[in-house]
């Protein structure tokens, strides 16, 4: 069957898909709580103050969680879900896990007006062997892939074009 | 990286904008270009200039080919405890009654080799019946309605279906170009069975008259993907004395294989 194509998810999602406690996988006050923030910046290297950001991740021993109630969060289980509007200087934030693994990584979707289709991209933890992925790009493109780690704060900025562009991937075998 | 000279992501009114007949040159350019090419394309072009807020925005490097983890292979899980029982229905939300001609909206999730996505967060949103929204910079001079917010979801039935009762949402202008109007559609944000299924995109009405004009729509280029992102007029979706109805059935990409 023929994919249903994507559309941009315009400026005016703000009403409608961020929710309280969507960027909380975890309270902040959990004791294992790391903050996973950054900017997204366009080509001209200015915020974005329109964007949505999703991120899906194992949990800190590396499963998968599955597990329901991102939406109505419990506040006790870890669902490896959640959703962050940017704020009006560009920058999202959440209160997660440090993810598990062997090259640990937070999978993230970007989505924003001015953007006709989601990108996708990994924000990896950093001090680990890098894995194929990384291993297969050059350096001035890997590092738009790892987070800068201090304390309890991952940082990981997304730049939609120019010079220190994000790496945004495919996984499939089409032209997309 | 082509770019268009004077051009931001929000113009400012000293800004002149480009007339639709010069957005419809740039549409038709790139269609023509298109026509010629042979490799289908499912989705938008990104680098879609007659969509002007996409010239700082769009990456510049083709995507990046990678197997899928994982954590990549699997989707986000919702349940019963996510979803209320009225977030179905836009028209129940509010005291009183919407404006509007009302109508269902109902199709089916499902992935490439038409197999139901089960269980599934669908969430919605849309103008109202005059074409604005309630956000706050949605500055359009159409009325507010006090009974309708615009926003919806549920979770598909085993056989990957989804229901909305809602209003028919109006066209909007707004300040991609001189006399820019988008033709009526509700957002709809789907969740697939793996993370790299995740699709945002927009249901637009069977005939809308602004389709030519509009540059988001235009942004998917191949006709019959095109066709895939118009919902169609379905009878038996109608009610008696209730609603008219439409029938729109989304197709999520393939769950990835691992190439290795
Ligand atoms: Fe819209």
């Amino acid at each position: 069957m023929i994919e249903t194509p994507g559309q941009t998810i315009g400026p005016f999602f703000g009403f409608a898909l961020p929710y309280a406690g969507d960027s909380q996988l975890v309270p902040p006050g959990h004791p294992d709580a790391v903050q996973f923030s950054g900017l997204v910046l366009d080509g001209d290297g200015v915020a974005v103050p329109d964007a949505l950001i999703e991120i899906w991740q194992p949990d800190a021993e590396g499963s998968v969680a599955a597990r329901a109630g991102s939406l109505r969060r419990d506040g006790f289980t870890f669902t490896g879900w959640g959703r962050a509007a940017t704020d009006n200087s560009g920058r999202y934030s959440f209160s997660t896990l440090r993810p598990g693994g062997e090259a640990p990584f937070i999978a993230v979707t970007v989505f924003a007006r001015g953007l006709l289709h989601r990108l996708f991209t990994r924000a990896y933890l950093p001090g680990y062997p890098p894995d194929g992925l990384l291993s297969s790009l050059p350096e001035n493109r890997r590092r738009t892939l790892v987070a800068l780690e201090e304390g309890a704060s991952l940082t990981f900025d997304i730049k939609l074009q120019g010079a220190d562009e994000t790496v945004f991937l495919r996984f499939d075998n089409s032209s997309d | 990286m082509p770019t268009i000279p004077g051009v931001a992501n929000t113009p400012p009114s000293s800004v002149k904008l480009a007339s639709q007949e010069a957005i419809n040159a740039e549409i038709a350019l790139i269609a023509g270009g298109y026509e010629r090419g042979s490799q289908p394309e499912s989705h938008p072009r990104l680098d879609y200039l007659p969509y002007r807020s996409s010239a700082k925005r769009c990456p510049t490097n083709d995507l990046y080919r990678t197997d899928p983890e994982l954590i990549e292979r699997t989707a986000p899980v919702f349940g019963q405890q996510d979803v209320g029982p009225f977030d179905s229905d836009l028209t129940v939300q509010h005291l009183g009654a919407p404006i509007g001609e009302r109508i269902v909206v109902t199709g089916r999730v499902l992935d490439t080799d038409g197999r139901p996505i089960a269980g599934q967060l669908v969430e919605v949103w849309q103008a109202n019946a005059a074409g604005r929204y309630i956000h706050v910079r949605d500055q359009h001079q159409a009325p507010l309605d006090p009974n309708f917010t615009g926003f919806g979801r549920c979770l598909t039935g085993a056989d990957g279906s989804y229901s909305f009762t809602t209003v028919k949402p109006g066209p909007y202008p707004w300040r991609n170009h001189h006399n820019a109007w988008r033709p009526a559609h509700i957002h709809f944000s789907i969740f697939g069975r793996a993370f790299s299924q995740r699709l945002i995109t927009q249901m637009y009405f069977p005939g809308d008259p602004l389709f030519d004009y509009d540059p988001i729509f235009q942004s998917v280029l191949d006709r019959r993907s095109r066709e895939r992102i118009v919902a169609t007029y379905d009878h038996e979706v109608s009610s008696h004395e209730e609603h008219t109805g439409y029938r729109w059935d989304i197709v999520v990409g393939e769950t990835p294989m691992v190439n290795r």
